[in-house]
């Protein structure tokens, strides 16, 4: 596989988009990946299931204001550049 | 040696002397002082460059222009030092290069026969991690770098002995090997935040770990190269054992929980996540050198 940066950053914006289009209420919930489905208790290790929803979440709050900026740039760029 | 006649402590602020007259040379100093602006002491044609720049000082506008340039630059440079600093620190980068050549072979030869270092601890020294010029164990970054360089070395001479060259698969070549190393860090880091350790392990520390497979790379390549396929599985399998060694045995030293010293002795639950952390990232670097290399030696 040869990459190129430029690869990489598109790869790493779909990612990003991808984990920023996991609605809370309707699908993550019914999977049981809600963020206030088992958190459970001042345990001293969270567990990766944990880790994981604590991940998305904040990602999806991180960024998604920056992800507006950068997807409107990019559908911009690739509008005019191909 | 003319240019070391203008330079040194005193001799390129007096324009009075005589332009070739050299100053004594200073026995303490390591490297030549080239503060002093530019050289005067260079015959006649440096005083028709003096002439020309007295000239042009004198007009006030040049000069006053010539200060507000020297305020934007100076204030640019400041903030370019602040953003760079708010995204990494150069101090920290600095000390993955402090390395001297007796610490490059021994990390070397570490690198290819890892199975009779017996202590693989970073030492510290007041809550500092050493310099790699003093412990052999630090990471760094001189190593993995230089090694990355001659790999796209290698590359271009592998690929022009079977006339398959040309520049632009030279980048790509590359590009390449630098994706795959981020990506393996960022891989890194997330299974690292997944099983919740708790270790000074920064990205570059990493990104050092990553690189070193580098080395490992360019012995494949040059067994490909010297002994044809033989030697190129023969080199891959060796520099892969020792790599999956040093790493599970770097990386166990430095996520182990009991061998931190914070007062509790118990023993915590990541410990079986941290060994898969551990172990998977062992096993994966087979895997992406022969994929990195393999189109090299067909």
């Amino acid at each position: 596989m040869a990459f190129t940066l430029y690869a990489l950053l598109q790869a790493a914006l779909l990612f990003v988009n991808a984990i920023a289009v996991l609605h809370e209420e309707r699908f993550l919930r019914n999977v049981g990946w809600g963020t206030d489905q088992g958190i459970g208790g001042f345990g001293e290790e969270p567990g990766i299931k944990a880790q994981l929803m604590n991940l998305i979440r904040s990602v999806r709050t991180v960024m998604r204001v920056p992800l507006i900026a950068v997807n409107s740039i990019t559908i911009v760029l690739l509008l005019l550049f191909g | 040696m003319a240019y070391h006649q203008g330079y040194g402590g005193q001799g390129s602020k007096h324009r009075g002397r005589g332009p070739l007259v050299p100053p004594a040379p200073d026995p303490h100093q390591l490297f030549d002082d080239t503060s002093a602006g530019f050289p005067h002491a260079q015959g006649t044609p440096a005083s028709g460059i003096d002439m020309g720049f007295n000239t042009l000082l004198a007009d006030p506008m040049a000069n006053v222009a010539v200060a507000y340039g020297s305020s934007i630059a100076s204030q640019s440079k400041d903030i370019v030092h602040k953003e760079i600093h708010r995204f990494m620190s150069v101090n920290r980068l600095k000390y993955f290069f402090a390395v001297d050549t007796a610490y490059v072979t021994k990390k070397l030869a570490l690198l290819l026969f890892p199975y009779a270092h017996q202590n693989w601890e970073v030492r510290y020294s007041r809550d500092t991690p050493l310099t790699p010029r003093q412990d052999i164990n630090a990471p760094d970054l001189y190593i993995p770098s230089m090694a990355f360089i001659t790999y796209i070395l290698l590359a271009g001479i592998a690929l022009g002995l079977q006339q398959r060259f040309s520049p632009e698969v030279l980048g790509m070549c590359a590009s390449t090997a630098f994706v795959w190393v981020i990506i393996e860090v960022l891989a890194l880091l997330l299974s690292l935040y997944l099983v919740t350790v708790q270790s000074d392990l920064t990205p570059f520390d990493l990104l050092a770990f990553s690189g070193y497979k580098y080395v490992g790379m360019i012995l494949a390549v040059l067994g490909g190269l010297l002994f044809g396929s033989d030697g190129y599985y023969v080199a891959l399998a060796w520099t892969s054992c020792a790599l999956m060694y040093f790493l599970a045995r770097s990386l166990r030293m430095k996520l182990h929980p009991s061998l931190v010293p914070d007062g509790m002795g118990h023993p915590r639950g990541g410990g079986r996540g941290q060994t898969y952390v551990t172990l998977g990232a062992a096993a994966c670097q087979p895997l992406i050198v022969y994929w990195l290399t393999f189109h090299l030696v067909r």
